[in-house]
């Protein structure tokens, strides 16, 4: 909780900062609050956790190890800031105090233990995302992204307020415990109104995962939103969304799986089809990146599905080589882009050429994106196959295998555009924020593929 | 002393060093110099080497512990042949390409595959033998795509999407293998216990059947091959057709048949029947091609169809038949494509009808070719006849009428070999081919010792029989189809 405590009161010490126009301090201090957070997170991790705070959170492992992958994950986007953020607003200072109260909510969405606190940590998180996605004041489709997303978001959020209502309204309390024992002490006569709140928070937790059919917003929010925001959307939210889609379903709902993972297979099937498939016909590489974040939240959602012992791990792993990959890919887009001044894969035509490091590292992100070994993604999807065929769903394995081939497609594309497709074009200059961050995301990526033990045995 | 960890990482290192030195010059002699220190390493291991039918030189770590996964590697009578054969092509392969202008990025990602090879030759967990299988993919598909041909783009991604899906049917297949074992491992030995159901075993035969059979490949499957042959730069298709198939017919004997014979007992007649329909096929197809490329490149399907119809017969003799075959067809092969590569690199064209009387300036180059020929023929006393003969004997005692239309190989094949040698060599010599310059350096190096392996096999073929004979038996004799 401490953590939680330091991440708030940095934020607001950020937002002074602006005000005294230190914007030099801003990236040094947010990085240094960053790590604070996670030196915190990491002590806590050998304690037997009890929820605290009348029960509202738990810092279990589970929570600790997702609460440390976003705060590492954010710590690279920040890295990613310098020199981007004043380029597109004069309030820096926001931006970053704006990013860490979205932490923040993200932070409390993985270690909720209560269905006020998981309403409380997406409100937080969505938020100041409407805000973020917005931030480019006179851009028509920074406008349209954040109005888009801030309708479906309250939507969704209707949706999930609905179901924790009728939840309630069935078992008298919030508390996941209780709702557990609820569903244990009456496994015979579990109110009608429960199921329709399963049916509700699924739709709910749809919407903010970007799963079909509730993902319509997601490319638009995406293309519109500055590459950077997308980037944190992408990643470190998306990441808690799953890891509290996960958790209510493992601690309160196992008992009722062959209830809801009909649903689920539905959603699943399609948000793999629909990601990929569009993904496929795309001629931007940020548009492209969108869809196939749709395609991973299939891939995501096979961990809930397959709901285990093994669930939490899989989506631990697999989350965090998609969150590595696609920060490294937001990453090369940025400068790309500040180059050639597009977002297609045109774009992208002979850079290896003139910057084999960039060229390198993305290759090595798009790799893994597709899944292939000695990546940190094909670990992740290792992982998720393991657990589906584990729970004889062999048919939909068979779906996610065509899926993956197709992925191959349009991860390629960009590879090759960057080392077969010649072009003349400028050197694109890399400052030492970025170098740091492709070479991180990349040994992380090389490193996690060879060595899964770094992360797979933790949860 | 004998360790394989060693002999797999040194071509990992090799790619390490060769793709920090870029575009330095030194990057040619290095290049050769790690594949020779493979290929010294090696034949340790071939000296020490037991010929009985056990696994020797088995390593074993924990790799993933979590999942059970161990990195277990060894080399029996069966894996052997191919290691050698791997790190003898590769230095003859870089060698060939000498007269290019590579740089260390290319050596690189040959060697990077040479490790992949290596992995998938030795694995005795499969688990490894997936990475392996994928690690070698990735290379080649570089390879090909950076310094390939015209339609080199489309091609490549094909045959990438292609192989891709294959071995991602093999990747579900294992693991529910793996969840089947009492224990939960990949190890081999223990896939080999299970006795699943017969419906089980069928699919699970489908899935390591494409995935074996895109990348070998059989009739339907073999569509990618001839395109990708021609678009990807010569020693692309060398490591390809010399080395790269041959995964796929050693995942067969290895993993397909044992661990799922009673999918083999059901669908074993089916697979003999797609091989020997692809042999007869590509037989046919050769012979009316104008790109020399395409000749070889279809040959290639015929004679592969051959060595996996020889698996699917799983007898002693087809199944040494099949061991000794992927060898020669490597040497054999390479040898082809880098004699097809120096007429069209001096001639500038592909094309059959611009070739022609080459034997007249280019004695030498004739010469050797003829011996290549022949050897890929099976004529008596080259490599391809003690091959050829074996499968034929070994797919005779599966069923007379296969062996009938697999015999046609022999006749089919020296066909479309003599003509394309006909076509290129002999005949008139037009004005614009009599300047051709005939091998010389490095060119004679490459091919006298493909010769030397050609005959050499060909005429005391017992040694490298030996090295397999009882591992072989013994296989058969474990999985029994009948």
């Amino acid at each position: 909780m401490s953590a939680i405590i330091t991440l708030s009161l940095l934020a607001v010490l950020l937002l002074y900062l602006g005000l005294f126009k230190a914007k030099k301090a801003l990236l040094p201090v947010s990085l240094l609050g960053l790590l604070a957070a996670i030196v915190l997170y990491s002590i806590q991790w050998d304690t037997d956790a009890e929820p605290l705070y009348s029960g509202m959170v738990l810092f279990d492992h589970f929570a600790v190890a997702f609460s440390i992958l976003s705060l590492f994950i954010t710590g690279l986007v920040f890295l990613l800031s310098r020199d981007y953020f004043d380029s597109i607003s004069e309030h820096v200072a926001e931006y970053y105090a704006l990013i860490i109260f979205s932490l923040t909510g993200a932070l409390l969405v993985v270690s909720f233990h209560n269905l006020a606190m998981l309403f409380i940590g997406i409100e937080i998180m969505s938020v100041a995302l409407y805000i973020l996605v917005g931030i480019r004041k006179r851009d028509f489709s920074s406008n349209e992204a954040a109005l888009k997303y801030f309708l479906m978001g309250a939507f969704s959020t209707g949706f999930l307020l609905f179901g924790i209502t009728l939840i309630y309204g069935a078992t008298g309390s919030f508390d996941l415990t209780e709702i557990k024992n609820y569903l244990i002490a009456n496994p015979h006569s579990i109110s009608p109104l429960f199921y329709s709140g399963i049916l509700l928070l699924i739709i709910g937790l749809s919407f903010k995962v970007g799963a079909a059919p509730f993902h319509f917003w997601t490319p638009d929010v995406y293309e519109g939103a500055p590459i950077l925001i997308t980037t944190f959307m992408s990643t470190v939210v998306k990441t808690a969304a799953f890891a509290g889609f996960l958790r209510l379903f493992l601690t309160c709902f196992v008992p009722l799986q062959d209830f809801w993972a009909p649903v689920l297979l539905v959603i699943t099937v399609l948000t793999l089809f629909i990601g990929n498939i569009s993904a496929l016909a795309q001629q931007s590489f940020k548009r492209m990146l969108a869809y196939s974040s749709i395609s991973h939240a299939g891939y995501m959602l096979f961990g809930i599905l397959s709901i285990g012992a093994a669930s939490a791990g899989a989506i631990f792993v697999y989350s965090a080589a998609y969150s590595i990959a696609s920060v490294v890919a937001f990453a090369v887009l940025i400068l790309v882009k500040r180059s050639r001044g597009s977002e297609h894969f045109e774009a992208f035509n002979g850079l290896a050429a003139k910057n084999p490091y960039l060229a390198f590292t993305l290759s090595v992100a798009m790799l893994s994106l597709a899944g292939i070994p000695l990546t940190a993604g094909f670990v992740g999807k290792f992982m998720m196959f393991s657990g589906v065929l584990a729970n004889y769903h062999i048919v939909l394995l068979l779906l996610a295998v065509l899926n993956a081939a197709m992925g191959i497609y349009y991860y390629f594309r960009v590879i090759v555009a960057m080392y077969f497709r010649p072009a003349d074009r400028e050197e694109v200059t890399v400052n030492a924020n970025y170098k740091a961050v492709l070479f991180i995301g990349a040994l992380l990526t090389i490193a996690i593929g060879i060595f899964p033990s770094l992360l797979a045995g933790w949860l | 002393m004998d360790n394989l960890f060693i002999l797999i990482f040194i071509p990992v290192v090799g790619a390490l060093v060769l793709a920090l030195t870029g575009k330095s010059a030194s990057a040619k002699t290095l290049a050769l110099l790690f594949p020779l220190l493979s290929l010294a390493y090696s034949l340790s291991f071939l000296f020490h080497f037991v010929p009985d039918a056990s696994m020797q030189f088995e390593q074993q770590v924990p790799w993933i512990s979590s999942l059970g996964i161990q990195f277990h590697v060894g080399i029996d009578g069966i894996s052997l042949p191919l290691v050698l054969l791997t790190n003898v092509l590769v230095p003859l392969i870089i060698l060939a390409s000498y007269g290019r202008k590579y740089k260390g990025d290319f050596y690189a990602l040959v060697l990077f595959m040479q490790a992949g090879l290596l992995l998938v030759f030795t694995a005795l967990d499969a688990f490894v033998f997936y990475v392996g299988w994928e690690a070698a993919l990735i290379p080649i598909y570089f390879i090909c795509a950076l310094w390939g041909g015209e339609n080199r783009i489309r091609v490549t991604i094909k045959f990438f999407i292609y192989t891709f899906f294959g071995s991602l049917l093999m990747l579900i297949a294992i693991i529910y293998l793996h969840l089947q074992v009492p224990g939960h491992s990949y190890e081999l030995r223990s896939f080999y216990q299970l006795a699943l159901d017969a419906p089980t075993q069928g699919w699970i035969f489908w899935a390591f059947f494409i995935a074996f059979a895109i990348k070998i490949p059989i009739f339907p499957f073999h569509t990618w091959q001839p395109d990708t042959y021609t678009e990807a730069p010569s020693a692309g298709t060398m490591l390809l057709a010399g080395i790269m198939l041959k995964m796929g017919l050693y995942g067969l004997i290895r993993w397909l048949i044992p661990i799922a014979p009673l999918g083999v007992a059901a669908y074993g007649q089916l697979a003999i029947i797609l091989a020997v329909i692809g042999l007869v096929y590509a037989s046919i197809i050769a012979f009316k091609q104008q790109h020399i490329k395409r000749v070889v490149a279809y040959s290639s399907i015929a004679h592969v169809g051959l060595m996996a119809a020889g698996i699917f017969a799983w007898n002693v003799q087809g199944l040494q038949g099949a061991v000794i075959q992927m060898v020669n067809h490597g040497i054999s092969v390479v040898g082809l494509f880098f004699v097809l590569d120096i007429i069209a690199q001096r001639l500038g064209t592909h094309d059959i009808k611009l070739t022609g009387g080459l034997a007249k300036p280019a004695p030498k180059l004739a010469a050797v070719f003829l011996i290549i020929v022949m050897g890929a023929i099976g004529l008596p006393l080259t490599n391809g006849f003690v091959g050829e003969f074996l499968l034929l004997v070994g797919i005779y005692n599966y069923g007379l009428w296969y062996a009938v239309f697999a015999g046609l190989t022999l006749i089919l094949g020296a066909v479309y070999m003599l003509r394309l040698y006909q076509k290129t060599m002999l005949g008139e010599t037009p004005e614009q081919n009599a300047r051709f310059k005939d091998i010389a350096g490095t060119e004679v190096l490459v091919l006298g010792i493909i010769v030397l392996l050609v005959v050499g096999i060909g005429v005391y073929p017992k040694p490298l029989l030996h090295l397999s004979e009882a591992a072989v038996s013994q296989l058969i004799n474990q999985v029994s189809l009948k």
